[in-house]
């Protein structure tokens, strides 16, 4: 059971206390009529499934409500980072290492 | 009975304190102090189980968790039986009643013989394996057979009268497994002030120093065990935790703890006390102690009772006071395994011979044996035992250096006792339930922990540092390292001095050699508790199976309850052999939580019954409850279904339910519908991205009715949103859609539009909701309100700000019936008090309570979806004909509208919502049954859709359906077909789903 560091309530919370809801990053287009039915569906479907460095979007749901990223390693479990929306990442893959 | 095998003294047993126990119907003695295990070898019990495929009598083998044999059924009353129990842990209590799990009728009586032939025939290796890729009609036959006669124990058929707990911990080092290395990490974490919780799954700390003779400072180890474990109990920072097993390593340095408070009291916990609880440990820094299990060696009937690990008989002469036998052999591929024939010669009994596999055997206990006159055979080995029920004698001969073959003539030699150590197995359980994968040592002739991303430590045998000094030094130096990395500084610890002894190396051997090759040689037990042998294994590497994790599968090595502790490490070893590979070529072994099996009352704690999940009820529930309403569980609330007279069927009271409600005016208790508040200067743009329709006209006082829709277009939920003021609106979503909507509502909130100034709360238990609906509902109210109801002042889809029955109510006018309805919201502690108001003023209108049953059907009658029932998350609001519902000009690209516009969902053959008409209109269609254009068509017949709502309409005196069908909005009048389940077909038309009051004028009045 993982152990969560919320970036809003500033502590470290039981992972009973959150929900995770895929892959972080996936930005609306912005006109979202301009873009092909392949575009659109790579929007809404396609996602990575490394093994390795991953940025997941979690929800502090019976805690603050909010929102934030993680940055884990989906092969140790481990959290590398907790980051807030609208920030980027500090732990990125190695190239060749996110397929 | 007396106590054959119990020694005159010695033992940490309690001779003072006897204890009388029932194993299979008979009664024994023993003494406090004793485990089950130890006092049926002190009786002489020498079987305590037939094995699970060839039926074979088997006896106590170890004295600890690895024990694969005496895993025992325990209850003295049907309520309180619990199975799994491993007779070498549980320790004995007065009245413990006991049986064998595994054998039918009797373990004594040989009844099963023939059939335990023939399942050792019908199951070869691989048989789980062939088995499931066969129907599953045989391994019904099978496996009624299997339970029935091996049996693997059974569950109580009555309720557990004990209670368990849970309990959640925080500490900043957890040293688990209190043997030398635990101890004195443990004393150096604690004396710096660190919060440590100590566990050990024994009955008190020690490890092996409780088994064994040796000294510390010169005293007996037990005396400064009890020094230490006295000062520990001093500090308010520690947590002593005995009879408590770490069975689980998980992620983040969280690990659960299972103790066992009162079983070793009575077979019930005493009043007022839990009988297990379960520590769920968040630590920051752990200390695997967790020492080694000796393995048997593999050789010819080495599973004949009397068949022991070594270290398990020196723990039963030194600990409990017991020589399991009279006469010992002892084999052994190095020196730690001398000890037990030290041990049993130093207790007065015959040690026949200690026969070692080794040419030239040198050190300490080796000369200790050789001063005490044993007879030393070197350079061979037991190859096989005699004897059935119990081992009758040995036969011995030479064998190659490499431990290959057997080289010399046989010899016979008297026995009732056969030790054997193969060296030992680290337990390196819990560093593999994160993952981390265990890595081979050729010197330590067994797997360690590999590398972690927890914070732990190792400390002790567990790193193959056998000798009680190194372990010492080691869990001094992880409690030093432990206490460093939580910031604390560390204070001294002065260690005691451990004897050394002297030890020459050992032989790397697993598999003794037999005259015959091993698949015609008797069988030779690699994994007793699933019956797995070395020929089995070698069948297994002949058929293909390279690697080890295969090989297990195929064999079911390992897949008992003991998961393999003691037979694991020589399977990988035979298979090696077989492959002509190394050990760590073969692959790795890796172990899963939990190390030994946990009761399901500790996992459980207190959550169960009414505290299993929670029930959530409205502020009317108790009126309810008294009128009889029968519920139905709707996500977790508590909804009335119906509201039965006193006799009435369902069907009858669904009728008049219906019937009243259209006839003058029946009442829904509708709060658990769910409500979302909703403020801010950009609430209703927000409400226009989220919703198909528009929102940017609806004044204050008005109510909408919204789809939502995902970003593929498909519709998730529906329901009103009013407006409450300018920059404030009431959301209602479904009553099991609730909490997805509010976090879909933050979630594009806070990722997508953060600039917007909206605000969401959820309101659901704010208020109660009372919907009166029927050509009497204005009436009703106008008994209860000052507000003025007429059609012009209060229309529909208007809300009102107002006071109902003497409270301040909001009153919405929408309607889910297509009746007149007023949707009376008050504050939730009002609820009952207006409820009540309602029906003293209703009476005379037959005011008619109903529930979700009832409200399905008007609202079908009206062809009203509802989400989840006529949507399934692959319909857009076209495929539902409301295309009324999604607008096309809002300037925004709200959620939903790309998506409707996919070249799939524009496609004309798409499964559309239609209505209904069964052509005999007393004919019911089952919800779920599927549509066919024609019914002769062959099978597989083309389906074109299934049949989402489906009732008996007693308004209509007929019954109504809606359901989907490809194309169906342009095939009024069309037939389809459901074939059904019975073999009968139901003819249909389809027609729009608004079956009464097209236009709308019931509503409108
Ligand atoms: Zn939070």
């Amino acid at each position: 059971m993982f152990h969560i560091y919320c970036p809003h309530c500033a502590e470290y919370r039981e992972e009973e206390e959150f929900h995770a809801s895929g892959q972080a990053h996936i930005a609306r287009p912005l006109d979202p009529e301009a873009c092909s039915d392949k575009e659109w569906g790579e929007y809404l479907y396609f996602r990575k499934n490394p093994r390795g460095i991953h940025h997941e979007l979690w929800v502090h749901a019976a805690g603050c409500r909010k929102f934030f990223n993680i940055t884990r390693d989906t092969q140790t479990y481990e959290i590398k980072e907790v980051y807030k929306i609208g920030e980027q990442p500090s732990v990125v893959a190695q190239s060749g290492n996110s397929k | 009975m007396t106590q054959k095998n119990r020694l005159q003294s010695g033992g940490r047993i309690d001779r003072s304190k006897p204890l009388t126990f029932t194993y299979n119907g008979k009664k024994f003695n023993g003494f406090l102090g004793d485990t089950l295990a130890s006092a049926m070898l002190a009786n002489g019990i020498d079987i305590v189980g037939r094995s699970f495929k060839y039926s074979r009598p088997r006896g106590i083998v170890a004295a600890g968790a690895e024990e694969p044999n005496a895993v025992l059924q325990l209850g003295a009353t049907e309520a309180t039986q619990v199975p799994n129990v491993r007779a070498t842990q549980q320790e004995l209590f007065n009245g413990l009643v006991s049986s064998s799990t595994n054998g039918w009728p009797s373990v004594e009586t040989d009844l099963m013989g023939t059939i335990g032939k023939m399942g050792g025939s019908m199951m070869p290796p691989g048989f789980y394996y062939k088995t499931f890729m066969y129907p599953k009609s045989l391994w019904d036959t099978y496996e009624s057979m299997i339970r029935k006669a091996a049996g693997l124990g059974r569950s109580p058929l009555e309720s557990d009268p004990d209670t368990y707990d849970k309990i959640n911990q925080h500490c900043d080092v957890l040293v688990v497994g209190g043997g030398p290395a635990g101890l004195s990490a443990a004393l150096t974490a604690a004396r710096s002030g660190a919060r440590v919780i100590f566990a050990d799954e024994q009955n008190e700390f020690g490890g092996s120093l409780l088994s064994s003779k040796e000294t510390l400072n010169g005293a007996p180890a037990s005396e400064w065990v009890n020094a230490v474990v006295e000062e520990l109990r001093g500090y308010d920072n520690v947590m002593l935790l005995p009879r408590s097993t770490v069975n689980g390593y998980h992620d983040h340095n969280f690990l659960t703890i299972h103790e066992r408070c009162t079983d070793h009291i009575a077979d019930i916990a005493p009043a007022g006390q839990a009988r297990q609880r379960l520590h769920r440990v968040r630590a920051k820094w752990v200390v695997l102690a967790t020492g080694a299990h000796e393995r048997p060696l593999v050789f010819a009937n080495n599973d004949v009772p009397g068949c022991m690990v070594a270290n398990a008989v020196s723990t039963y002469i030194n600990r409990y006071g017991v020589a399991p036998g009279n006469e010992l052999v002892l084999m052994t591929t190095n020196d730690s395994g001398y000890q037990a024939a030290l041990d049993w010669h130093d207790a007065g009994r015959k040690v026949v011979a200690i026969v070692d596999t080794r040419q030239n055997p040198k050190g300490d206990r080796v000369e200790a044996s050789r001063q005490r006159g044993l007879n030393l055979i070197t350079g061979s080995a037991v190859i096989e035992v005699q004897g059935s029920k119990r081992v009758s004698g040995v036969s011995v001969a030479p064998i190659s250096a490499d431990g290959n073959k057997v080289t010399g003539s046989v010899s016979k030699l008297s026995a009732d006792t056969v030790a054997s150590s193969g060296g030992w197995s680290p337990v390196i359980h819990l560093s593999c339930h994160t993952g981390s994968r265990p890595v081979w040592n050729d010197d330590v002739v067994g797997f360690l922990p590999g590398p972690t991303v927890q914070k732990q430590l190792t400390a002790g045998a567990i790193n193959g540092s056998y000798s009680t000094s190194t372990a010492l030094f080691e869990g001094l130096n992880a409690g030093l390292k432990a206490v460093a990395e939580v910031g604390l500084s560390a204070s001294e610890v002065m260690l005691p001095k451990a004897e050394e002894v002297n030890e020459g190396a050992p032989m790397t051997l697993f598999h003794i050699p037999h005259l015959k090759p091993t698949s015609q040689a008797p069988k030779q037990f690699v994994d007793y508790q699933t019956d797995v042998t070395a020929a089995g294994i070698e069948v297994a590497c002949r058929e293909g199976y390279e690697s080890i994790e295969h090989v297990k599968r195929y064999t079911a090595m390992g897949f008992g309850t003991d998961q393999g502790k003691l037979g694991n490490i020589n399977g990988m070893a035979v298979a090696a052999k077989a492959l002509n590979k190394t050990i760590p070529e073969t692959g790795t072994t890796i172990f899963r939580p939990n190390y030994t099996p946990v009761s399901f009352g500790a996992i459980a704690g207190r959550d169960c019954g009414a505290l299993f999940d929670p029930e959530r009820y409205s502020a009317m529930h108790k009126w309810h409850v008294a009128r009889g309403a029968k519920f139905e569980d709707v996500g977790q609330w508590k909804r009335p279904w119906y509201f039965p007279k006193p006799g009435e069927s369902m069907k009858e009271a669904l009728n008049r339910e219906c019937l009243a409600t259209r006839e003058s005016v029946g009442i829904l208790d509708a709060s658990t519908l769910g409500k979302i508040d909703i403020q801010g200067k950009d609430a209703r743009e927000f409400l226009g991205r989220v919703y198909t329709n528009a929102w940017a006209k609806l004044a204050v006082g008005k109510c909408r009715y919204g789809l939502m829709c995902g970003e593929d277009g498909m519709v998730f939920d529906d329901g009103v949103t009013s407006c409450l003021g300018e920059n404030h609106f009431l959301m209602t979503t479904t009553t099991g859609g609730a909490a997805r909507v509010l976090e879909w509502l933050e979630l594009y909130h806070q990722t997508e539009w953060p600039e917007m100034e909206v605000y969401f709360n959820t309101v659901t238990d704010h208020w109660s909701t009372l919907t009166i609906s029927g050509p009497n509902s204005r009436k009703l109210l106008a008994e209860l309100t000052d507000c003025d109801l007429s059609n012009e002042n209060f229309a529909f889809m208007d809300w009102k700000q107002t006071t109902v029955a003497g409270v301040p109510a909001r009153v919405f006018r929408i309607s889910f019936t297509g009746e007149c309805s007023y949707e009376i919201n008050v504050q939730a502690n009002y609820g009952m008090h207006v409820w009540e108001k309602l029906f003293e003023h209703g009476e005379k209108f037959n005011l008619t309570p109903y529930g979700t049953e009832t409200m399905h059907i008007l609202r079908a009658e009206k062809g009203f979806i509802i989400a989840g029932q006529d949507t399934d998350g692959s319909v857009h609001p076209f495929d539902l004909g409301m295309g009324w519902c999604v607008a096309q000009k809002k300037p925004f690209s709200y959620i939903g509208k790309r998506g409707m516009a996919r070249e799939d969902c524009v496609r004309e053959d798409r499964k559309q919502l239609v209505g209904l008409k069964t052509t005999d209109p007393k004919v019911v269609l089952p919800e779920g049954a599927q549509g066919v254009l024609d019914p002769k068509a062959p099978i597989p017949m083309p389906m074109v859709g299934h049949i989402t709502s489906s009732y008996w309409s007693a308004n209509l005196d007929r019954s109504i359906a809606m359901g989907f069908v490809k194309g169906g909005l342009n095939k009024m009048g069309e037939k389809v077909f459901y074939p059904l389940a019975d073999g009968t077909v139901v003819e249909a038309e389809i027609c729009s789903p608004i079956f009464l009051d097209p236009k709308g004028e019931r509503q409108n009045v």
